[in-house]
């Protein structure tokens, strides 16, 4: 146990290195720098920017220094926003994802779980049929129409809830809906082909010969065997969702760290960039670790090792 | 003695995309306490459905037990709710299914299975759940129950795992036990062992069995009676020893014929059964194995026969051979 962590941290530090290094040069690559604007920036203050962030000197010789700086813990500041570190904007907006992410794992893990749960116990019946509408809906229509489509309606038309904005729990609803649309849709579609697959598995029709309810065959016996599919997914979809959407959180105008990211690029804020990309990193193989876990909870075949051999 | 187990005139169909497949039609027989019933027939006569109907384990739809009724000490099963039926099943009513590998829930203890039913049906506490459940699994031949006890079924073998499925079915001291192919996935050495622990409970705790099998050898072991059922009929019962020595019907005959025996000469060929059996979506009008009959004579193409009296025991065959019309046939 203790070997596979050691194990997953020395992979994660290896991949963080690679990842660093790629974007490094990537971002070097694309066209103009951080003092590039609309306005011509007098070339003796612009010497000073690039003498003072270290854009003087040779790239790989940059590239060495921020190695050196993010063994320190240290991202840098921020070359667009003044006396800004980077880790502090990160700090900033990443609480607004982090709370909207978190909000909407949840309940797309309830709702998506008891679609799919519903469609498989009510296998071609109305029921399912209805689940699977909402599904498909939930995966073929883009986040983006969802946020305007309920902002215009709930928040306008009906005047319901305050169209953008992030000033009360209220104010959760709506992105918490267009950020869970697609998740819910697609958990409820692997719940359901799941369980249609465990619901006719031999140790279902076990349970089932020792005179137990069917609410407990169902919650005992069966979930816990079909519910490993959306344990995979919620992973990746955590770390997706909980690092913040573009397009959900600019339709709501929340601070979160989506907007923050898009800006960076277009801004040419190099250690922003380089910040968010190894933050996005480090929180989707955090949540690749914790889905390992969780299927070493669920299913005791699975044990945490390092081997390759299977146990 | 009373009868504990009597199914009568049991039809079993399913719906299919092409119509209705008729898998049982018509099966009546008797288990009496503390007897071993035998139900033989090849895949696709309906002795797993039988069994299962017995249960109540089949998914409706796509089946529906068309008529006929199952007296279980005193009860029709097929007339109680769900929740009567909840009441009959682990409790009164054990089962052992063919495949160990699949039949144990694989996220779940051993332990934690078996005292799942005790708790429901027994109302025992957790701690006496699991004392009970920890001697149930050293009367079923498991070494070190206790470590035993809290180990998942990966750490089980095939064999191990069906004497734990034993455990779990007679956990709550049924009246009846019905195995259904309770050794066909499991090494011929021990299938021996799990035959011998079945017939050894049986002895010690009364249980009566019915035992589903397509493998005559198992039905040798353990059993005192034999049904023989042939596209979802019975087509012959008796005593262990009158279908051995003396089948009375040509498909039982067939059957003991293409089975291979250790005294036989080496260069002695088995008799197989020719032709396949017949399409349930649409069953003959006459005797269901006269197509591949070797005495088919012109009445059972299409009159199907009724179980008739084989001399003065109880032997029952299916057949118009034995039918006091009949004239007598040389047999083979």
């Amino acid at each position: 146990m203790a070997r596979y962590f050691i194990g997953k941290f020395v992979s994660l530090l290896f991949s963080l290195f690679i990842l660093a290094t790629v974007t490094f040069f990537l971002m070097k690559a694309i066209p103009g720098d951080p003092f590039t604007a609309e306005k011509a920036v007098p070339p003796e203050i612009l010497a000073k920017l690039n003498a003072f962030y270290g854009l003087d000197k040779p790239i790989w010789q940059q590239y060495i220094t921020y190695l050196q700086n993010l063994l320190n813990f240290d991202l840098g500041m921020s070359m667009r926003s003044q006396y800004q570190t980077v880790s502090g904007i990160i700090a900033d907006s990443f609480i607004y994802s982090l709370q909207l992410g978190l909000i909407a794992v949840v309940v797309s893990v309830i709702i998506g779980v008891a679609l799919g749960l519903l469609a498989a116990l009510y296998y071609r019946k109305w029921i399912d049929t209805a689940a699977m509408i909402v599904a498909v809906l939930g995966v073929s229509v883009p986040s983006f129409v969802v946020a305007a489509f309920i902002q215009e309606w709930i928040g306008n038309k009906l005047d319901l809830l305050n169209p953008a904005g992030l000033n009360g729990p209220a104010d959760f609803i709506m992105p918490v809906i267009a950020l869970s649309a697609l998740p819910v849709a697609f958990i409820a579609r692997l719940t359901r082909s799941s369980m249609l697959e465990v619901l006719t598995a031999d140790f279902v029709k076990t349970a089932k010969s020792k005179g137990l309810r069917q609410q407990v065959i169902i919650i005992r016996h069966a979930l816990r065997n079909g519910i490993m599919p959306v344990v995979t997914y919620l992973g990746p979809m955590t770390a997706n969702v909980v690092t913040g959407s573009v397009i959900v959180e600019q339709i709501f105008g929340i601070p979160g760290l989506g907007p923050q990211f898009v800006t960076s690029v277009s801004n040419r804020d190099y250690t922003l960039i380089m910040g968010i990309t190894l933050f996005y990193a480090v929180i989707l193989m955090i949540a690749r670790l914790l889905t390992d876990i969780a299927y070493a909870f669920i299913d005791p075949r699975i044990e945490l090792t390092n081997r390759k051999e299977a146990a | 003695m009373e009868n504990m187990l009597s199914v009568s005139d049991l039809h079993v169909s399913f719906r299919a995309r092409g119509g209705e497949v008729q898998a049982v039609r018509g099966v009546s027989f008797e288990v009496k306490p503390g007897e071993a019933v035998a139900i033989v027939g090849e895949s696709g006569s309906g002795k797993s459905v039988t069994a299962q109907s017995i249960m109540r384990l089949l998914a409706s739809p796509p089946s529906y037990v068309k008529q006929g009724s199952i007296e279980f000490m005193g009860r029709d099963l097929l007339r109680l709710s769900d929740k009567e039926m909840e009441s009959v099943r682990g409790k009164d009513i054990g089962m052992i299914f063919q495949d160990p590998m699949t039949s144990l829930n694989p996220t779940m203890t051993i332990g934690r299975q078996i005292t799942e039913g005790l708790i429901k049906h027994q109302g025992l506490s957790r701690s006496a759940a699991k004392a009970r459940a920890v001697e149930l699994l050293s009367l079923v031949g498991i070494p070190n129950p206790e470590a035993r006890y809290s180990q998942y079924p990966h750490s089980f073998s095939g064999g191990m795992r069906q004497r734990a499925m034993i455990a779990i079915a007679l956990s709550c001291n049924p009246a009846l036990l019905i195995a259904d192919e309770p050794t066909t996935a499991l090494d011929v050495t021990i299938q021996a062992q799990i035959l011998n622990l079945m017939k050894d409970l049986q002895k010690r705790l009364g249980t009566s069995i019915i035992l589903i099998t397509h493998d005559l050898g198992v039905v040798s072991e353990v059993c005192d009676r034999v049904i023989v059922m042939y596209a979802g009929q019975v087509v012959e019962t008796g005593t262990k020893e009158e279908i051995f020595r003396s089948p009375q019907h040509p498909y039982t005959r067939g059957l003991i014929r293409s089975m291979p025996h250790l005294d036989q000469p080496k260069h002695e060929k088995l008799i197989p059964i020719p032709g396949s059996p017949p399409d349930m979506l649409q069953p003959p009008a006459g005797c269901a194995f006269c197509s591949r009959c070797e005495h088919a004579m012109e009445v059972c193409l299409n009159n199907d026969p009724e179980l008739l009296k084989v001399g003065e025991s109880g032997q029952q065959a299916k057949c118009w051979l034995h039918h006091p019309l009949a004239k007598e046939v040389q047999q083979a």
